[in-house]
């Protein structure tokens, strides 16, 4: 190998791809302002939505109850629900969404209190529908005031105290720290924008530098150089990986900043209502982060993937004759890449001595668990190590591409 | 100095089968000599000079160029020989120098040995003018001179010239011709392939006449009117490749 060689092709190839407009806005315009872009319109616009549709007193429909005034008034009373006016069409109305939920009181119900029976109380919703889910809850929080209210007069009416049926509370408090929280929150995503970005951002260089350079004519010109096969493809190679972590940092740098913005503006809004909450409990109020070494070790981690990566791309566009063909072998590629990728996203996939040898999979479910701060480093061993035997061996096919007639004079 | 001997090369094609592209074909180019090398299209003209570059290898027969071997030195070979084919483009994205300083640096020439080779090859080519200016807003000929410089900055023994002249105008085509002629006269040793057939009677010293793979002619161009009764090359040709109707 002529290591003088392979940096004039490399030097020359990154000189020709930063002149090139599609190579920078896939590098560095897409990672930098799209994708944090999109995270953040993504953010606010479902904040706005779920803070509007909490806003909303909810309509809810009350079925049955004439015979029983007491808790149809106290309904009434509620501030935080309305109450419409029941028809028969309320199971359509609240599919159609004009009406939040509907409860059926039973016949009798302020009776049976009255005497004491139990009775049974529906409550209709549509399940998985946001504004449908507050309203349920309003009528869970109604129902249960309204049933402690009655077991509190029963029991006064016995001379007993109300503790005698809540001897104790029960308070949930979050130990966690906050970067454990963030890796669990976040965690998920992080890898698989790594991954994703990693490809997306060496898929176009990739594809120039091979079936581009055959298609505009250049590859010949190249190849009746001095300069050896392995040196060409190293110098390439090298570009394309550039190109390939240059978009992950890029990316990297640009989600800080968004996290940043966005931890300001979180802390300024939302966390105020949080602060409030959280001062009446005792406990401080809490942001999710993201462990940063553990962010480094996945960059780390990302390299010889984005090798793997880099000479897959290589290889396989190199057997195209255009680009327009290179990019319909291309592109199937990238749902082989999404799918691990998502997998690791699964809850209750776990990391494991045969997944930490699955290439894309294991790099997202080693990531989940750095950025949350937690190192296990047999399983990054392990992963590194077959990674980079998975790229090599990548390389060395790229290599052996190169030295193909076939391949590269095919007609 | 180019050396062929029962130069062969096979293409297997699903449709067609076994494809001979070139089919023993044996000829020397000397130091000093223009060999003009004739054929209509597909004849195996660019795959001779393909093989001769090492872009291919042999299927059988072999060849040294420069004293070396193309299969055992391709390396070396290369390293000897400017080729210039029209399937041999330039990086849009370049100008002229840099296309000329990455190529010497690739042929191990210096930064000095650039910066004068790149002065040097801007006078005889007259691309001062363009020297920095991108490629991509070149003309047709601005490419083909750049080309040129492209392929022998690094001063190589041997030059190979696939259709150097094909879309340029006359005067461009005149300045490629004579600096051609005067890669001969520094004691080069030159293949030339053209469809024009002025220019083989001007330039060429010996010519060989490639039909279906095989080469049908080759000698002097007094020789070859000789052999086949006629003047004007272009009849010497189609002669050569057995009358019009195998042409067509």
């Amino acid at each position: 190998m002529n290591r003088s060689n392979v940096v004039t092709v490399y030097l020359k190839e990154l000189r020709d791809s930063l002149r090139d407009r599609r190579t920078l806005i896939s590098m560095i315009v897409v990672p930098t302002l799209m994708i944090p872009g999109i995270m953040l319109v993504a953010g606010v616009v479902s904040y706005m939505v779920v803070n509007k549709a909490r806003e909303e007193v909810p309509a809810v429909m009350v079925l049955g109850g004439n015979d029983s005034p007491v808790v149809r008034a106290a309904l009434t009373a509620d501030q935080k629900i309305r109450l419409v006016p029941a028809t028969a069409d309320w199971k359509q109305r609240i599919t159609d969404k004009q009406l939040r939920a509907a409860v059926e009181i039973p016949a009798g119900f302020d009776a049976a209190l009255e005497h004491g029976d139990a009775t049974v109380l529906k409550i209709f919703n549509y399940e998985s529908e946001l504004r449908s889910g507050f309203a349920v809850g309003e009528l869970h929080r109604f129902f249960n005031t309204y049933r402690e209210k009655i077991i509190t007069a029963r029991l006064t009416g016995r001379g007993l105290p109300a503790a005698l049926v809540k001897p104790f509370e029960v308070k949930t408090e979050n130990v966690a720290p906050p970067e454990k929280v963030g890796g669990n929150v976040i965690g998920g995503i992080i890898p698989y924008l790594f991954i994703l970005l990693c490809f997306t951002g060496a898929m176009y260089p990739a594809i120039d530098l091979t079936a581009g350079e055959k298609e505009r004519g250049t590859m010949e010109t190249i190849l009746c150089s001095p300069v050896g096969r392995a040196d060409l493809v190293l110098g390439k190679f090298l570009m394309v990986l550039t190109a390939a972590l240059g978009t992950v940092v890029f990316s990297l740098l640009s989600m800080g900043l968004t996290f940043m913005l966005g931890g300001l503006l979180f802390a300024k809004t939302a966390a105020g209502g949080a602060a409030v909450a959280a001062a009446k409990s005792g406990a401080a109020p809490m942001l999710p982060t993201i462990d940063p070494l553990g962010t480094l070790t996945v960059l780390a981690m990302v390299l010889p993937v984005a090798v793997l990566f880099s000479a897959v791309l290589m290889a396989v566009s190199l057997f195209a004759k255009s680009v327009k063909e290179a990019q319909s072998y291309v592109s199937p590629l990238i749902v082989v890449v999404i799918l691990p990728a998502m997998m690791g996203m699964l809850p209750g996939v776990e990391l494991n001595t045969r997944l930490a040898l699955v290439p894309i999979l294991n790099l997202a479910l080693v990531s989940k668990e750095l950025v949350s701060g937690v190192f296990h480093w047999h399983y990054l061993a392990l992963i590194f190590g077959s990674t980079c035997v998975y790229a090599t061996v990548a390389l060395a096919f790229c290599v052996r591409m190169f030295n193909r007639e076939d391949v590269l004079f095919r007609t | 100095m180019i050396e062929a001997r029962n130069l062969t090369k096979f293409f297997h094609d699903k449709k067609r089968g076994e494809i001979r592209a070139v089919d023993n074909v044996s000829f020397t180019c000397r130091p000093g000599q223009i060999y003009g090398l004739l054929g209509a299209n597909g004849a195996g003209k660019t795959t001779t000079l393909r093989l001769l570059a090492t872009l291919l290898r042999p299927t059988g027969g072999s060849a040294t160029v420069a004293g070396f071997d193309t299969v055992a030195n391709p390396e070396r070979v290369r390293a000897s020989v400017g080729f210039l084919a029209t399937s041999t483009a330039l990086y849009s994205r370049l100008t002229a120098r840099e296309t000329i300083a990455y190529f010497g640096r690739l042929n191990g020439l210096t930064a000095a040995e650039v910066a004068e080779r790149t002065r040097r090859l801007a006078d005889e080519l007259d691309l001062h003018e363009f020297l920095d200016r991108r490629v991509d807003k070149f003309s047709t000929g601005m490419k083909q001179k750049t080309s040129i410089a492209r392929t022998v900055v690094h001063d190589p023994a041997v030059l190979i010239f696939d259709e150097p002249t094909i879309g340029l105008d006359v005067m461009t085509a005149r300045n490629i011709v004579r600096f051609v002629r005067d890669c001969r006269t520094r004691g080069k040793t030159v293949i030339y392939s053209t469809h024009v057939m002025s220019e083989v009677e001007k330039i060429c010293d010996v010519i060989g006449i490639i039909h279906q793979g095989r080469l049908v002619a080759e000698g002097p161009l007094a020789d070859l009117r000789l052999r086949f009764g006629e003047q004007d090359m272009e009849e010497i040709f189609v002669r050569a490749i057995g009358g019009e109707e195998v042409a067509a």
